[in-house]
C-alpha cells in the first residue's frame, strides 16, 4: 500500500525534475548557468494560470488531445513497476496495453495538429508517425526480449528481475536491448540526435511544431505529459541497465529516484556532446534501434 | 560585338568623376556592353536609375517628379580581374527599356528594383514583381499600373496583373507555384518563432523536398535611399550607420569614402588604419556569431554557447575604441571619431589574444565533430557558375572557391598599403561557407594586431568642404557579409541627387533560394544561416 502511495506519488510529482536536471547538464556542458532545477514546475504553475486561446479552425479532438495523452501516458505509468516494486496494476500480457497507451497518445497528438490545418504542423505529424512506425518495433522486440528472459508476460513480473536467468546467456542481449531502448527514449521523447527541443526554427522540429498552437492549460498537460512520458520510458530502461535491489522499501526507492536523475544526466550528456542528426537520417538510427533489440530477442530464441 | 568602340569611364574605389565624363550610351548599347562585361566575368556592383542630371534642373531637395527630364540608368561594373571599376549610363526617355536579366541574372533583382521605384517596366523580365512592395517614387508612373495612393500590402501581387511578361494572359500569382500530387506549400514568416527580421519564404515542396523557394522581403523598408537625397545633412551619416545594424562600420565607411571623394578630403594614415581595425572587428564578431549560430541550428551546444559570449567580446573591443558596440561613432567623414592611446592599444591587444584562444577552440570543436559535420557537408551546395552568374559576394563566393573580395580586388583606404589574404575554399556547402568564416576569422586577428602594433601618427580627422557639383563618387568596402557599394551623384549644388546603397545582401538573396532546390526543407534554418543575410540592409 505504501508502495503504491509512492508509486503514485513520484510518476506525479518526479517527472517536471527530469527535463530539469538535462538543462542543467546542458547548461554545464556549455559553459552557462542554465534555468533553475525546478524550471519545469515553475512553467506549469505559469501556464495553468493562463488564458486559453483557441484557433477557429480547431475542434473538440484539438482539445481532447492533451487530456488523452496526458491520462494514457499516466495509465501506461500505473502499468509500469518503478524498481524493484511492483505495478499498482498488473496482469497478464499488460505489455501489450503499455505500449499501445503511449501509442494512443501518439495518435491524439498527432490528429490534434491536423486538426489546426497548419501547414507546419501537419509536417510535424508526418514526421512524428514516420519515426514512431520505426521505433514501435524496436520497443516490441525489447519487451519481447525480456518477456523471454523472465517467461512471464506482465510488465511487474518481467521486469522484475532482468538478471534472474544464467548470466552468460542475458548479458549479451540486455547490452543490445538497453542500446536500443536508450535511442528509442531519445526519439520517443524528441531529444538530440533525433529532435532538438529548444529549437525555434519551425521548419526543424518534429514534436514541438504538433503543439504550436496549444496555449495556456493544454501546453501545460502537453508539456506535463511529455515530462511523464520521459519518466515511464526512462523507468522502463532502468529496469535493464541498473536492476539493483537490497530488498529495503527505504534503501530502493531513494536509489530508484537517483538512478533516474543519473539517466536524466546521461541524456544531457548525450545531447552536449554531439548534434543533431539530419532529418533523413534520422530513420537509419531507429532501424538500427530496431535491430539492436531485434538480436537481442533472437540471441535469447536461437 | 558593336559596342566595344565606347569605353566606359574607369573610377578609383572610393574616387570621384566629373558626370560629362561617363560616356552616354543609348540603352541598347549599355545592354550590349553589360552583356559583354559580364559573360567576360565582370561583376554588376550596381545597377540603378537615376533623375536626368543635365541641363535645367529641379532643386535638389525636391523630390523626383518636379524633374520632368530623362531619366538615366547608371551601371557599376566590377572587373576584379584588372582592379577597375567601370561606370557607363544610358538615357530613358520612355517608360520602358529591354530586360537583360534573361542574358544576365545578376541584375534579375535590380531590373525589378528599378521597375519598383520608378515605374520603368524592364520588357522581356521573367519574374516582374516588385523587390519592397512600395510606392512608386514617380506618382503617375507606376511599372505595373498601380493607381497612386492606393494601399500596397507586402508580398501580395495586385490583381490582375501578369507577373511573367510573356503571358499576358496569366494574372500574377503573387508566388511561384509548382501543382501535382504529393505538392504542397509551406509558408514562414513574416513573424517567426525566433527574435529575427521579418521576410516571408515560401517553399513548394514534395515531402520533406523543397522543389522551389520563393522570398518575399520589403517588411523592413525605411526609405534610406529618399531620405538620403538631398544630403548631405545632419542625419546623412546616421542613415548610413543605421542602414544595417550589423554591418555599421562597413557602411559608414563606404559613406564617408564617398564624402571624402566629392570634397577631395586628405587622408590621414592613422584613420585608415583604426577605419580598417573596426571593420575587422566588425568581421571578427559577425563570423564568431555566426559559427555559434550555424552550431546552434545542428544543436551543437559547447560551440554556440562559447561563440555566443567571444562574438560579445569583439563587439565589447569594438565599444573600447568608440563607446559603442555595434562601432556607431567610430567612422565620421574626413577620419574617425576617436583615437586609441598606448593602454587601450595594450588592452585591445590583451583580448585580442584571450579571445583568438578562445575562439580557436570553440571553433575547431565544430570541425572535430562527426555529427557537426555531417550536417554541414554537401547541405546547400552552390555551384561556381551560379556563382558567377547571380553574381554572388562575400564569404558565399569565397566558399564556392571564387576568389572575389574588395579588399584585394578594389582596395581602398588601409587596403592599399597592407594586402589581407583571400580566404577560399570549394564546394560551396554550409561547412565551406562556415569553415571560410574562420579562415577570416584568422586572417582578421593578424591584420588588427599588426596594425595596432604599428599604428601610425596622424590626424584623427581632417575637415570635409563642399561638395563638388555634378560629380559621381564610388565606394565599394568589403563588409562582414561581402561588397558593400555606395555610389552618389551631385547636382549643380553639390547635393546628393541621387544615393544608391547596395548590400551585399541584395545580392546574395537569390543564392539561398538556389541553395534550397532539393534540399531538405528541415536543412533551410541552416542554409539559411550560412548565408545569415540582412532583411534591413536588403530593404534600405
Amino acid at each position: 500500500m505504501l508502495n503504491t502511495a509512492i508509486h503514485l506519488l513520484l510518476l506525479l510529482l518526479l517527472p517536471p525534475l527530469l527535463p530539469g536536471v538535462i538543462n542543467k547538464t546542458k547548461a554545464l556542458f556549455a559553459g552557462r548557468q542554465g534555468p533553475p532545477l525546478l524550471q519545469s514546475y515553475y512553467d506549469l504553475a505559469k501556464l495553468m494560470r493562463k488564458d486559453l486561446v483557441l484557433s477557429s479552425t480547431t475542434t473538440w479532438i484539438f482539445v481532447a488531445a492533451p487530456v488523452v495523452t496526458l491520462v494514457a501516458v499516466l495509465l501506461a505509468g500505473l502499468l509500469l513497476p518503478l524498481g524493484p516494486f511492483g505495478a499498482p496494476i498488473a496482469f497478464t500480457g499488460d505489455l501489450i496495453l503499455f505500449a499501445y497507451l503511449l501509442g494512443l497518445g501518439r495518435f491524439f497528438t498527432t490528429a490534434a495538429a491536423l486538426d489546426t490545418g497548419s501547414a507546419f504542423e501537419g509536417m510535424g505529424a508526418a514526421r512524428e508517425v514516420t519515426f514512431a512506425c520505426l521505433a514501435e518495433p524496436a520497443l516490441f522486440f525489447a519487451l519481447l526480449a525480456l518477456a523471454k528472459i523472465s517467461g512471464a508476460l506482465d510488465l511487474s513480473a518481467m521486469l522484475h528481475d532482468p538478471l534472474a536467468g544464467p548470466l552468460h546467456t542475458v548479458m549479451a542481449p540486455l547490452v543490445l536491448v538497453a542500446i536500443g531502448l536508450f535511442i528509442v527514449l531519445l526519439a520517443e521523447n524528441c531529444r538530440i540526435p533525433v529532435d532538438d527541443p529548444n529549437t525555434h526554427l519551425e521548419l526543424t522540429m518534429i514534436h514541438e511544431v504538433m503543439v504550436l498552437d496549444h496555449s495556456g492549460p493544454l501546453l501545460g498537460l502537453v508539456l506535463y505529459g511529455a515530462a511523464i512520458k520521459l519518466f515511464v520510458l526512462s523507468a522502463l530502461i532502468l529496469h535493464v541497465i541498473a536492476p539493483f535491489q537490497t530488498g529495503h522499501p527505504w534503501v530502493d526507492w531513494p536509489m530508484f529516484v537517483g538512478e533516474m536523475l543519473g539517466l536524466a544526466v546521461g541524456v544531457g550528456v548525450t545531447e552536449s556532446i554531439m548534434a543533431r542528426l539530419q532529418m533523413r537520417h534520422v530513420p537509419y538510427l531507429l532501424i538500427a534501434a530496431v535491430l539492436f533489440c531485434g538480436f537481442g530477442f533472437v540471441l535469447l530464441v536461437r | 560585338m558593336t559596342s566595344t568602340a565606347i569605353e566606359p569611364a574607369a573610377v578609383g574605389n572610393g574616387r570621384a568623376v566629373e558626370l560629362q565624363a561617363i560616356p552616354q550610351l543609348t540603352v541598347e548599347q549599355l545592354t550590349a556592353l553589360m552583356v559583354e562585361a559580364t559573360s567576360a566575368g565582370q561583376r554588376v556592383s550596381a545597377f540603378f536609375a537615376a533623375p536626368g542630371n543635365h541641363g535645367p534642373e529641379a532643386p535638389a531637395t525636391s523630390p523626383i517628379p518636379g524633374n520632368t527630364g530623362a531619366i538615366d540608368l547608371y551601371v557599376v561594373l566590377a572587373d576584379d580581374a584588372n582592379n577597375r571599376l567601370r561606370v557607363a549610363r544610358a538615357s530613358l526617355a520612355g517608360e520602358e527599356f529591354p530586360a537583360l536579366t534573361p542574358q544576365c541574372p545578376q541584375v534579375h533583382l535590380f531590373e525589378r528594383e528599378i521597375a519598383e521605384q520608378f515605374g520603368l517596366k524592364p520588357q522581356g523580365h521573367p519574374w516582374l514583381k516588385p523587390v519592397r512592395f512600395q510606392p512608386s517614387w514617380r506618382p503617375g508612373h507606376d511599372a505595373w499600373g498601380r493607381p497612386d495612393g492606393q494601399e500596397i500590402l507586402p508580398g501580395v501581387m495586385p490583381p490582375g496583373i501578369p507577373t511573367v511578361a510573356e503571358n499576358p494572359g496569366v494574372p500574377g500569382a503573387d508566388f511561384y507555384r509548382v501543382e501535382g500530387e504529393g505538392v504542397h506549400e509551406v509558408a514562414v514568416g513574416p513573424v517567426h518563432a525566433g527574435v529575427i527580421e521579418p521576410g516571408h519564404f515560401r517553399f513548394q515542396c514534395h515531402g520533406e523536398e523543397v522543389f522551389h523557394l520563393e522570398i518575399a522581403l520589403g517588411y523592413q523598408y525605411r526609405g534610406v535611399e529618399e531620405k538620403l537625397r538631398g544630403g548631405p545633412d545632419k542625419r546623412s551619416l546616421h542613415y548610413a550607420e543605421t542602414l544595417a545594424g550589423d554591418t555599421t562600420i562597413a557602411h559608414t565607411v563606404a559613406y564617408c569614402q564617398v564624402v571624402e571623394a566629392l570634397s577631395q578630403c586628405p587622408k590621414s594614415p592613422r584613420a585608415q588604419a583604426l577605419r580598417g581595425i573596426a571593420l575587422e572587428l566588425e568581421r571578427l564578431a559577425n563570423h564568431v556569431g555566426d559559427l555559434g549560430a550555424l552550431a546552434n541550428d545542428v544543436g551543437f551546444l559547447p560551440t554556440a554557447s562559447y561563440c555566443g559570449r567571444i562574438r560579445g567580446d569583439f563587439l565589447n573591443m569594438t565599444a573600447l575604441l568608440c563607446g559603442n558596440r555595434f562601432g556607431r561613432g567610430m567612422i565620421r567623414p574626413g577620419g574617425v571619431g576617436f583615437d586609441v592611446d598606448a593602454s587601450r592599444v595594450a588592452e585591445l591587444l590583451k583580448r585580442l589574444e584571450a579571445a583568438r584562444k578562445d575562439t580557436a577552440s570553440a571553433v575547431n570543436l565544430l570541425w572535430d565533430t562527426p555529427s557537426v559535420m555531417a550536417r554541414f557537408e554537401d547541405t546547400g551546395p552552390l555551384p561556381p557558375e551560379i556563382c558567377r552568374q547571380f553574381g554572388i559576394v562575400g564569404p558565399a563566393a569565397r566558399a564556392s572557391g571564387l576568389a572575389r573580395d574588395v579588399r584585394h580586388d578594389q582596395p581602398s583606404g588601409i587596403f592599399r598599403f597592407v594586402q589581407v589574404p583571400v580566404s577560399t575554399w570549394s564546394g560551396g556547402d554550409v561547412f565551406a561557407r562556415a569553415y571560410v568564416r574562420w579562415l577570416e576569422v584568422q586572417q582578421s586577428l593578424v591584420f588588427i594586431r599588426e596594425q595596432l602594433q604599428a599604428l601610425p601618427a596622424g590626424a584623427l580627422r581632417a575637415p570635409v568642404g563642399p561638395l563638388a557639383p555634378h560629380r559621381l563618387a564610388l565606394a565599394l568596402v568589403e563588409g562582414w557579409r561581402g561588397e558593400v557599394c555606395h555610389v552618389a551623384i551631385t547636382n549643380e549644388r553639390g547635393r546628393f541627387a541621387r544615393y544608391k546603397v547596395v548590400d551585399p545582401s541584395f545580392h546574395n538573396w537569390p543564392a539561398l533560394a538556389y541553395v534550397l532546390r532539393n534540399q531538405q526543407i528541415s536543412d533551410f534554418p541552416l542554409c539559411n544561416k550560412s548565408f545569415n543575410l540582412s532583411y534591413c540592409g536588403h530593404d534600405l
